[in-house]
């Protein structure tokens, strides 16, 4: 028996509800494309997304679908293709709420959840619109005379706990823990989290911890709480040290979703498809 | 374009260029080919001269050696470690703000764009921030943006220790003023001149005495970039670099 909890995709979803705030990894951090089709089959609504710092793919066929009502993000993009079609249209049409942030500040909300305590100081943002919008964030004068500049305002943003996380990684080792390479904002994301699910490429028959290199890289299990896995987890998008990202299907993508009629054509495909049989 | 077979964006990656000979660290962000290639060739050639400079592609796997997530970008620009960064703007006003949200009045906006990324940051504390916008438009330098991502200049009260220092379109190059709080026009690209710039400008700028026109690389600078560079811009941006160089 696996000393940790070996879960199906079927699973993870079952834990994403409507209203749930969901931490969505950037595309070079592991982006669970298997898990967001079966999030899609279920029509899930209101989400609420948070993006470490920015969506592409994943978010946009959210939003497309239906799932979204909030999105928190510095940027939502499809990268080299453009613009994120389904995400614009939703935002010109009023059908979703976005928190427009940047990206130091969506890292330090959770990196105050990280530490429990209840905000961090950033530096920047001041004088911009970005804060004339968020009624969450506060502007105080420096309380500490550390700074050399007389009477500085700084910003203050609040900790953000996420309810569920979802990733995709390489490789989990027999006693759960999981790779993750340089991929540090995934830990972040993982401790701000009440729950985290990882989708992986294997299970493999090793102990990270027996070796420094390993060891280094490995998002400990204690912060897990199941783990599926999911070959080509992450198709179209890429995994960083596994493959490469499917530049035409995303290019497919980005075309077919520049309207709600072609891009509902391509979810009946895509949600259908075999991405075993499609990565190759 | 001309007797060295120059492709345009060729030209603008050796402008540039130009402006990075004295860096020790450039850091180039998201979906920024033309300023990644720029970088790069700088680095190449500041290492023929015995000398170093570090370069951070962040969306490069290569190039990026960030360990600690994709914040360390951030901490590390705050710390002062990032003399250089590059930002763009669907608008870019007289005063250097940019705008990357979007068009209309926010939040009920005509036209959405992907968002801030980081400017929000990087622009107030990297020393030398190079906007680089390609269309030179009275829709993209506009009077006032409709949505300030980051603004040009801050109070006195805020700590900012960085800001704009160019500007570069298709079209010209401006150098900013801080303290007058506006752009100034340096150089023009090949065929154009002083008033056609001002026929596309939405705003105010100043005039250097010796407006020049864009310098053409070297054909050794030329060289370099499409031998040594163009296959490493293939790493990161594989679409660019094959549009360019590799057809």
């Amino acid at each position: 028996m696996l000393p940790f909890e070996k879960i199906t995709l079927n699973d993870i979803v079952s834990e994403v509800h409507d209203g749930t705030l969901l931490g969505i990894p950037a595309d070079y951090s592991g982006v669970p494309m298997t898990f967001t089709k079966e999030l899609i089959k279920k029509k899930v609504k209101n989400l609420k997304l948070y993006c470490l710092p920015l969506t592409t793919i994943q978010g946009d066929m959210l939003i497309g679908s239906g799932c979204v009502t909030e999105i928190e993000a510095a940027a939502v993009s499809l990268g080299e293709f453009g613009q994120a079609s389904r995400f614009q249209d939703a935002v010109i049409n009023q059908r979703i709420k976005v928190k427009d942030s940047t990206c130091p500040a969506l890292h330090a909300q959770l990196q105050a959840t990280e530490k429990s305590v209840p905000f961090m100081p950033l530096r920047g943002i001041i004088g911009s619109d970005l804060l004339e919008y968020r009624d969450d964030w506060k502007v105080i004068k420096n309380p500490m005379e550390c700074s050399g500049k007389e009477g500085e305002e700084i910003i203050l943003l609040p900790a953000v706990q996420l309810d569920v996380l979802v990733f995709h990684a390489t490789k989990s080792d027999m006693n759960g823990n999981i790779q993750i390479g340089r991929r540090r904002e995934l830990a972040t994301l993982a401790h701000a989290s009440k729950k985290v699910f990882v989708t992986v490429e294997e299970i493999v028959d090793e102990d990270f911890y027996e070796n420094e290199v390993n060891a280094a890289a490995t998002l400990p299990a204690l912060y897990i709480d199941g783990i599926a896995v999911s070959k080509n987890g992450a198709w179209p998008c890429g995994l960083t040290g596994k493959y490469n990202p499917d530049l035409e299907e995303l290019k497919n993508y980005s075309l077919a979703a520049k309207n709600q009629n072609t891009f509902d054509s391509y979810m009946r495909v895509f949600l259908n498809s075999d991405n075993l049989k499609a990565a190759q | 374009m001309n007797k060295l077979d120059l492709k345009f964006e060729e030209l603008l990656i050796s402008i540039l260029c130009d402006l990075l000979s004295n860096d020790n660290h450039v850091a180039v962000g998201a979906a920024s080919p033309i300023p990644g290639a720029a970088a790069l060739l700088a680095k190449e050639e500041q290492k023929i001269k015995g000398k170093k400079l570090r370069v951070t592609i962040l969306h490069s796997l290569r190039f990026n050696n960030f360990t600690d997530g994709a914040r360390e970008l951030f901490d590390c620009a705050a710390q002062g470690r990032i003399d250089t960064f590059f930002l763009g703007g669907v608008q870019i006003d007289e005063q250097a703000n940019i705008n990357l949200v979007g068009t209309g009045d926010y939040p009920n906006l005509n036209k959405r764009f992907s968002g801030s990324f980081g400017s929000a940051l990087m622009y107030y504390v990297v020393p030398k921030v190079i906007l680089f916008r390609e269309e030179h438009s009275k829709r993209t330098l506009v009077k006032k943006v409709d949505f300030i991502s980051a603004p040009g200049v801050s109070d006195k009260n805020l700590y900012r220790p960085g800001g704009p220092k160019f500007l570069l379109t298709n079209k010209a190059l401006f150098s900013f003023n801080k303290r007058k709080k506006v752009f100034c026009l340096e150089k023009t690209a090949p065929g154009i001149n002083q008033n056609d710039i001002e026929k596309i400008t939405g705003f105010k700028y100043d005039l250097n005495n010796e407006i020049k026109n864009f310098t053409y690389p070297s054909r050794e600078r030329l060289d370099i970039l499409r031998k040594v560079i163009a296959p490493m811009v293939s790493e990161f941006y594989p679409n660019f670099a094959k549009r360019i160089w590799f057809r």
